[in-house]
């Protein structure tokens, strides 16, 4: 607020940021209105689930998994994105990271929400589901998920919301006279009586920095355990030491690619192009690069250890998995979620962004894929002297994941209606330093390119 | 308190260290008990009887007199004794009889119970405790309990457990059973179901009914504690049985162990060679229904069949 320039950048961070929570268009709500018809769709699928039982979808006794495993492994998988942009990019003080936390961290939180009630939505007996609380036993893998991915959503939550209050109290100062009471009431209450006073501002940031610190182990023992749920058991192609660092790795990949793509509509629709810049894209993609390395290098280790000595079952398993029926699937994983993407990602022959997002759509495409390879190839190979099984999903099973994808960015989509998609205290506070002190600034911003 | 250029305090550090270990704690908390419950049943049964334990059951299965019921043109006998005995749901094979391949061409007849392991995965990774050991050793199912979430199937590695996809087909008469883990008719839609050995048969010293139902005896009962197993017919020995027969149990390597042994042939006329002629036939279900096989509408594009 010193400088004149600054206090420019400030107000026009502040319209362009605040704009989309006060004036809505047309589109906004025909999207809405096609995600609910959607989400309704999924909706009356459930209910007839409900009514005939698991009957309804593909699964059967020899797979006994479906869709809603892999769409929870996904889910699950795409929440790491705000954990690791916002937490590890914050504790690591990567500085360009500012504009982008919001969205990472709101991805997190909906994703974990529409993620965790795809067990749910699994289950025989959905209205047994608090057995998992009062007989709940703390040897099964199972539970291990439901405390980890508890303490997930509620330490995401308060790490979404510990930034988001100066925000808020920005929006409570700025409403206008013509605003209703109950949003004034409500953006008042959010704000937790916020005045900007240094010591506020203290206890805030350290607040956030520990919240930077926590969230990350629990977010590393999410997909660790959600793996176990795999690992324990004696699968072939479950039955791995890696699973844990595996699936970590996998979600940390497609947590990248989904806020490159948020991010890429966003900018668009809400026109943060001065904020979020080629530079947030290009830094975001060799990280995609680094994690995709990792996990091309770990997708090697997995299949090649067990490859070379050929277990019986596990060598069903390759044999299905690399040659026979799940073979496409396979290699649309490896050639569309690994090669393109590497290549699209090294190549800088095509401009920046519609490249990179292309790379990070395949990456998530590849990834679902990815998990549908992990699940359900390992559960046809027969234990016993008998056939191989087969799966195929029924219309249930694609309408409950259709409308989870929907619920997914129908969530999301309400969610950039109430809270600034990006910090704008922090983005402002940021550029309020570089301006005080251009020096060190610079050099922190070639290391972080 | 915070010095930029020091990173952290001696009192954070504790702090943090002391809150990192009893997370660790808390997270590893599971993995012992695991390990402890491995440690108790990795004990021969026979040796270390529970204080309450009175019996240990197993079941030995002699391979060389299996024929799979192809001699007397039938479907198995254990299985068909078992589908009428319980009501077993269509499609079910609590006991399931697998013709296997030898490496001379030929085939030999496997029937596969539940093999109620001492050291069972489905009992370890259930998330309700409604599957669970009894007294006797017998692997049981909860029905009321049991949340449909499949860990245990996907943990057995026999395959020795069905689900109830949708609601269960049964004859008129099952209604009447009154149900109870050791008994579990009837079936209940969205719940794990498998062969308990006839537990409550046992508790009133009757034979199962696959044991009672082989027409060639091939199947024994036996007690781990006693050391005796019967077929209905002879009462043998069991540890002495099983020596001199080289039994083995199946997937022994995986350490779940099962307490069913299997005697393996000695080169008698059993099983039956490529050119034989006789049909191994399917189980049947007296009361008709279509089994989980199909699936049922109001579907937006007309009656989904397979």
């Amino acid at each position: 607020m010193r400088f004149g320039g600054t206090e420019d950048y400030r107000q026009r961070l502040e319209r362009t940021v605040l704009r989309p929570l006060a004036q809505t268009n047309r589109g906004y709500y025909a999207l809405v209105l096609f995600l609910l018809a959607v989400v309704g769709w999924g909706l009356y699928a459930y209910i007839i689930q409900l009514r005939y039982g698991l009957l309804a979808t593909g699964m059967r006794d020899v797979v006994i998994w479906g869709l809603y495993l892999v769409n929870f492994v996904f889910f699950i998988g795409i929440s790491h994105a705000g954990t690791l942009i916002s937490a590890i990019l914050r504790v690591t003080r990567a500085g360009w990271r500012t504009p982008v936390t919001r969205m990472a961290e709101l991805i997190t939180v909906v994703a974990i929400s529409v993620g965790a009630l795809m067990p749910i939505i699994d289950l025989g007996r959905p209205d047994r589901v608090w057995h998992m609380i009062t007989f709940g036993r703390f040897q099964s893998p199972l539970m291990w998920d439901i405390v980890s991915i508890t303490s997930y959503l509620t330490g995401s939550l308060i790490y979404l919301y510990l930034p988001l209050i100066p925000d808020f109290a920005l929006v409570r100062d700025r409403l206008t006279q013509g605003t209703s009471a109950f949003k004034r009431k409500v953006y008042t209450f959010l704000a937790v009586g916020w005045r900007d006073k240094p010591q506020q501002r203290h206890r805030l940031e350290r607040a956030i920095s520990v919240m930077a610190v926590i969230i990350i182990p629990i977010a590393v023992s999410v997909h660790t355990v959600v793996s176990f749920v795999f690992s324990m058991l004696l699968r072939p192609g479950w039955d791995s030491t890696i699973f844990g660092i595996y699936f970590v790795i996998g979600a940390i990949f497609s947590g990248i690619a989904s806020i490159l793509i948020v991010m890429v509509i966003f900018r668009k629709l809400y026109h943060l192009e001065e904020y979020i810049t080629e530079r947030h894209f290009r830094n975001l993609s060799y990280l995609l690069l680094t994690s995709l390395l990792i996990y091309l290098y770990l997708t090697i280790s997995e299949y090649l250890t067990v490859g070379y000595k050929l277990e019986v079952v596990e060598a069903h398993l390759l044999e299905i998995l690399l040659f026979g029926k799940n073979a496409p699937w396979f290699w649309l994983f490896v050639v569309g979620g690994l090669v393109i993407p590497a290549f699209l990602i090294i190549f800088r022959r095509w401009p920046t962004i519609p490249r990179l997002v292309t790379a990070a759509v395949l990456v998530n495409v590849g990834m679902w894929v990815k998990r549908f390879v992990i699940v359900i190839p390992t559960l046809e190979v027969p234990l016993m002297p008998f056939e191989f099984g087969a799966y195929t999903p029924t219309w249930v099973e694609w309408s409950i994941t259709a409308g989870a994808f929907a619920g997914f960015i129908l969530i999301f989509a309400l969610f950039a209606k109430i809270l600034p998609l990006i910090s704008i205290w922090e983005v402002a506070e940021e550029k309020e330093e570089q301006e005080r002190e251009p020096p060190p600034r610079t050099r922190e911003m070639v290391r972080a390119k | 308190m915070r010095d930029k250029n020091n990173g952290i305090t001696r009192r954070q550090f504790i702090k943090r260290s002391v809150g990192a270990a009893g997370l660790f704690a808390f997270l590893s908390a599971p993995l012992f008990s695991v390990l402890t419950r491995g440690k108790a049943s990795a004990e021969p049964a026979d040796t270390a009887p529970t204080k309450e334990s009175i019996r240990a059951w197993c079941m030995v299965i002699d391979l060389k007199k299996c024929e799979g019921c192809v001699t007397i043109d039938s479907p198995p006998q254990c299985t068909q004794a078992c589908i009428s005995g319980h009501f077993v749901p269509k499609g079910q094979e609590w006991i399931q009889v697998y013709e296997v391949d030898l490496p001379g061409g030929g085939t030999y007849f496997m029937p596969t119970p539940c093999y109620q392991c001492e050291n069972a995965p489905c009992v370890n990774v259930c998330p309700v405790a409604a599957t669970y050991h009894d007294k006797d050793g017998v692997v049981l199912v909860d029905h009321h309990r049991c949340i449909g979430c499949r860990m245990c199937m996907g943990a057995c590695p026999y395959h020795r457990r069905f689900f109830n996809w949708g609601t269960p087909e049964l004859p008129p008469e099952a209604a009447f059973a009154e149900y109870s883990p050791l008994y579990p008719v009837p079936a209940i839609k969205g719940t794990v179901i498998k062969c308990m050995f006839c537990a409550h048969f046992l508790r009133d010293g009757k034979l199962p009914y696959c044991v009672a139902g082989c027409p060639m005896k091939a199947l024994y009962m036996g007690d781990l504690n006693e050391d005796v197993a019967n077929n209905g017919v002879e009462v043998v020995k069991l540890s002495r049985f099983l020596d001199e027969n080289n039994a083995y149990r199946y997937k022994e390597e995986l350490g779940t162990q099962p307490r069913v042994w299997y005697l393996p042939g000695h080169g008698q006329g059993f099983g039956r060679k490529p050119d034989d002629p006789r049909q191994f036939k399917e189980p049947e279900w007296s009361w008709g229904g279509e089994g989980y096989d199909h699936r049922p509408g109001p579907w937006p594009w007309g009656e989904a069949s397979k």
